[in-house]
């Protein structure tokens, strides 16, 4: 089957729905948004906590109530199809771009597009790629499975769990568990600061009287046919397992909350240049991949901890793919890549293009490599400092979001170099 | 001689570190509450003597649906909850069961144990196809 | 239900059991497999390096030699017939030192003897064929014949095809013990019921001697020799294409690097000696020793690309470590015991003695006239272009929905393996037989899908669906309403 389109959406999730309402607030006129779930939300739908919401809404929503939002407002929007239960196989480039997916109802089917936008979110790291030894049994999952379980179908993965990660996904599930009737053990992390928010330690952690061992590692999973137990011990600064601290915690399941990368099967099958840090595609502040035309925006660039965020780079995404699919958007002579320096882990965009069209402020989303207080984020060309922000409290696990005049961000003789001031004590 | 007790506030991100002193009352209950130190805002010493006198919470958990699209509802609660009837309201809420179609918003379980709090629906939930 | 009675009982479902069956199915006979674990292959099969051995290695003149070389021929015969997964990219084995190249002299004439081609590969010519290996590399070993398999694809189809042909198969089913009368075997006794029987195969891997001392015979000890391995994502394991070895000991091939049928690498396996038939747990020990053997062939070894590791147990015999393939003492049963390396090698060729074992102890070889030799093509979605793509959604539409979106496995595919002759009854099973969960998300993502999928064709509820053993149910009944656990 042969279809056409003036932009396809893969995945419609937050960052897809926004980039989709965007595209059709910017002009475009026939919107696909293709969708491998029964419906539409994508990892909102199992979110079923608060605290979503804050920045676009003014209100603390739920993951599904914010995802509802987002529905509503794209079902009254004439331009945008929906296509549900479809998987998108691969995307290709060329002055049409190809998208091929299949679902049960119309097989194979070629789609072409002015332009892509690329919107899949992220999987969760495994218990594999972090090298957990001892046996495989059952009851050892990841916490996003479990929460699809326990949320969506009605299904708990077992009664006595261990927590592997502080993570804000790993804090959610302990305390989710424990309201389901499971008692939560333990919570366990390597680094010796949490990951999460403050506010998600005290409120799934302290209020259930869940222990979280900082600077802990597993060092074995024991267990024939279902997990017995783990194993686990205090790291040093290397993170290696401190002889004599090793303690047993009995169980049946283990929730591993061990990080999120982004989904990118479908980019590196087009060649899309992908960022070593993030694993997600390199992009400019328009969301622009390294091929012009295919864009991508939300958790499949870098992993988000708003959701307000990834609506926001959702609409950047979808404003850019219509003005690229009416002919309007213009080429750039100059491209200046934006780096992370001191303190900062990674920085997105990563180049800003220097274009004719274009004329907004840049939006630089940041991550820092540890906990600090009392910071100045800095963005400079060189010495001269193009904008900076002042942080009273900075965590890796909270996004930064520092604004740069556009005028001031194409001026710039690059690289620009986001770094960390700390306060001179 | 005053208890004391240190606790983290999350009105905000900065989830400032502070201190507060108080007594126990007749009834076992916190009195009395003073901020010693920390909490740098007047939000932040609102929520410790709240935290330390009548603690709250949100609650979101699920329902069963019956003959509904998906076989959970995702509720929350309208208010705040005693942080010490959570766990009861959660388990409680484990027991029922709502006919689909249900519209966010919907009023699932009416001043749930007596408290005072509605749990309502945090999505439309459309009937089985 | 089980039979009440058989020509022939086959005792164990990996790889050695299943080519037996498959053999004897050529006959009229009434063959039965009994299988412990709820899923076939569930033993040494399931872990394994997935190589089809040129055969240079094992002792001259010894069964493992023999069976090897012997194997290895049969499955270039019988690959179309059964669309066995076996690729024939030959084998390296790799000299880093002058030692080391001596070796490569002995390795060659034991070759010769056994009836391998092999050539001896300056150094130039090794990288030039792999150009990513060591530098260290001296002299190489060349073996044209050299294979690599994936093995649950080899056993399951064995034994999908012996199915086919009239063999019965049965999981969940231990053997407990036998009935004798006037010293023959004439009975097998599980935890179900009784079969009556003239013949008995002892096919039982890691518990072949448990098996044989059951029934009388106590000429041989098992114990289990654990190997841990890591397997790495496709996207990292294009720097390797051909299986290297390194220099061979006596204890066992050594740590390889080598590509599998599926376009991932994998590094092990270690070796050590266990008494625990259970214990297939990896260790930081083993990771640390797979990883130093693996760099001295590949000093870059991408770890960061490592999507998941296991271990698994050689069932290895004691005396001379030979396999052994003969009539116990015992009259009615026939060992096909201490099947380690070159296990996977020699099945269809163990099978082949086994049918001419059978033979000389009197059982009746008559060779059936309607013996299918295939098993039905399968459909293997991401294999079509779009057009065959199309068609295949066309006649069943559960092939359009992508289930394992790392693997690209549809519904459809996985309703094949589940209705199979020898379908899945488990989320590993379900992986055994089309790979989902086997790619970088390992199962994250499929894993729920998977265990909707089985209830619902199982007619069971999903609190039923294993991972893969007895006590492995992934998912239970959510807490009662105001009980805490």
């Amino acid at each position: 089957m042969n279809l056409n389109y003036e932009i396809v959406i893969v995945g419609g999730g937050p960052a897809g729905l926004a980039a989709a309402k965007s595209a059709a607030e910017n002009g475009a006129n026939k919107i696909l948004i293709i969708e491998r779930d029964r419906e539409m939300g994508g990892i909102l739908q199992q979110c079923i906590h608060n605290g979503f919401g804050l920045h676009t809404f003014k209100e603390e929503l739920t993951g599904p109530g914010y995802a509802h939002r987002y529905i509503k407002m794209v079902d009254g929007i004439p331009q945008i199809e929906v296509m549900l239960d479809t998987m998108v196989l691969s995307i290709a480039d060329g002055d049409k771009k190809m998208v091929v997916a299949c679902n049960p109802q119309n097989g194979i089917m070629q789609i072409s597009a002015n332009a892509i936008i690329l919107t899949m979110g992220c999987r969760e790291r495994t218990r594999g790629a972090i090298r957990i030894p001892g046996t495989r049994p059952a009851g050892v999952l990841t916490a996003g499975a479990a929460q699809r379980m326990v949320n969506m179908e009605g299904y708990i993965p077992g009664k006595n769990v261990v927590i592997l990660g502080s993570g804000d996904i790993g804090l959610i599930m302990a305390r989710r568990m424990s309201l389901e009737g499971a008692k939560v053990h333990a919570c366990l992390e390597l680094m010796p600061f949490s990951n999460g928010l403050t506010r998600n330690i005290v409120q799934c952690l302290e209020d259930y009287d869940i222990p979280l061992h900082l600077s802990h590692t597993i060092t074995k999973i024991h267990g024939v046919e279902r997990i017995e137990k783990i194993s686990c011990a205090q790291v040093d600064e290397s993170f290696r397992p401190i002889p004599g601290t090793e303690f047993d915690i009995p169980c049946d399941c283990l929730l591993l909350s061990v990080g999120l990368i982004p989904e990118n099967e479908l980019s590196t099958g087009a060649a899309i240049p992908l960022h070593r840090l993030t694993n997600g595609p390199l992009v400019d502040q328009c969301r622009e991949t390294g091929l012009p035309g295919i864009f991508a925006a939300g958790n499949v660039v870098h992993v988000h901890d708003l959701v307000d965020f990834v609506s926001e780079e959702g609409a950047i995404a979808g404003k850019y793919a219509a003005k690229y699919s009416a002919g309007q958007m213009c080429g750039f002579d100059r491209a200046i890549a934006v780096e992370p320096g001191n303190a900062i882990r990674t920085v997105v965009p990563q180049t800003i293009t220097v274009r004719e069209c274009v004329n907004e402020p840049v939006k630089l989303f940041m991550r820092v490599t540890q906990p600090m207080v009392k910071i100045t984020v800095e963005v400079c060309d060189g010495d001269i400092v193009l904008a900076s922000k002042k942080e009273a409290v900075a965590k890796p696990s909270e996004m930064i979001a520092v604004s740069l005049p556009y005028d001031k961000a194409c001026s710039a003789r690059g690289p620009i170099t986001v770094s960390v001031k700390e306060e001179v004590k | 001689m005053k208890q004391t007790k240190k606790m983290n506030c999350i009105v905000c991100p900065l989830g400032c570190l502070g201190e507060v002193s108080f007594n126990y009352g007749n009834d076992g209950g916190v009195i009395d509450v003073e901020v010693m130190s920390g909490f740098s805002c007047p939000r932040g010493k609102n929520y410790a003597i709240k935290e330390m006198t009548n603690p709250e919470r949100m609650l979101t958990t699920t329902v069963r649906v019956e003959n509904g699209a998906l076989p959970l509802l995702p509720v929350v609660s309208k208010t705040a909850l005693p942080k010490g009837k959570v766990m009861a309201a959660a388990r409680y809420l484990a027991g029922i069961t709502i006919k689909a179609p249900v519209a966010e918003g919907q009023v699932i379980c009416l001043n749930i144990l007596g408290l005072g709090v509605d749990i309502i629906a945090s999505r439309d939930m459309n009937t089985h196809a | 239900m089980l039979p009440t009675q058989a020509d022939i009982v086959i005792i164990g479902g990996g790889i050695t059991g299943l080519a037996i069956a498959r053999e004897l199915s050529k006959y009229t006979l009434d063959v039965v497999v009994l299988e412990s674990n709820p899923e076939f292959s569930a033993g040494s099969t399931k872990a394994n390096s997935g190589i089809c051995h040129a055969g240079y290695d094992p002792e001259p003149g010894s069964l493992k030699a023999l069976l090897n070389v012997r194997g290895n021929q049969l499955y270039r015969e019988i690959q179309d017939d059964l669309e066995l997964p076996i690729n024939w990219p030959g084998a390296l084995i790799v000299a880093t030192s002058d030692e080391e190249c001596e070796s490569m002299h002995k390795l060659r004439e034991r070759a010769g003897l056994n009836g391998v081609p092999v050539e001896l590969w300056t150094r130039e010519q090794v990288l030039a064929k792999e150009p990513n290996l060591t530098d260290s590399v001296i002299c190489a070993l060349w073996a044209p014949t050299g294979g690599i398999m994936w093995p649950f694809g080899v056993a399951l189809a064995f034994g999908e095809n012996a199915a086919r042909n009239g063999v019965k198969l049965f999981t969940d089913t231990t053997v407990t013990g036998f009935e004798k009368t006037d010293g023959k075997l004439t009975a097998v006794c599980t935890n179900n019921s009784k079969i009556v029987t003239k013949y008995i195969i002892n096919a039982a891997g890691l518990y072949s001697d448990v098996i044989s001392k059951l029934a009388g015979d106590d000429s041989f000890t098992i114990k289990p020799r654990k190997g841990e391995y890591i397997l790495f994502d496709t996207s990292v394991s294009g720097f390797v294409n051909t299986p290297i070895f390194p220099c061979p000991t006596k204890v066992s091939k050594g740590i390889l690097v080598s590509p599998t049928t599926h376009g991932n690498v994998f590094i092990g396996p270690d070796a050590t000696n266990l008494e625990d038939k259970t214990d297939v747990s990896t260790s930081l020990a083993g990771f640390a020793e797979i990883i130093s053997g693996a760099r001295k062939l590949y000093p870059n070894i991408p770890l960061q690309g490592a999507i998941t590791n296991f271990a698994g147990l050689r069932a290895a015999a004691d005396g001379n470590g030979d396999f052994i393939i003969r009539a116990s003492s015992v009259s009615g049963m026939i060992h096909a015991a201490g099947i380690q390396s070159p296990g996977l090698s020699a099945a269809p060729a163990v099978a082949e003695l086994v049918v001419k074992i059978l033979g000389e102890q009197g059982c009746d070889l008559k060779v059936k006239a309607d013996f299918q030799p295939r098993n039905p093509r399968k459909a293997v979605f991401k294999e079509l272009n779009d057009i065959e793509k199309a068609e295949l959604i066309k006649i069943n539409p559960l092939y359009g929905r992508v289930v394992c979106r790392c693997e690209t496995i549809t519904e459809g595919e996985i309703l094949d393996a589940i209705h199979n002759p020898i379908g899945a009854r488990t989320v590993d099973g379900v992986k055994r037989r089309v790979r989902a969960g086997m790619g970088r998300c390992q199962g994250g993502f499929c894993g729920p899908r998977v265990v909707q999928i089985l209830a619902r064709e199982l007619n069971v509820p999903i609190t039923e669906i294993k991972k893969d053993a007895d006590n492995s149910n992934l998912f239970f009944e959510k807490i009662p309403s105001g009980e805490v656990n």
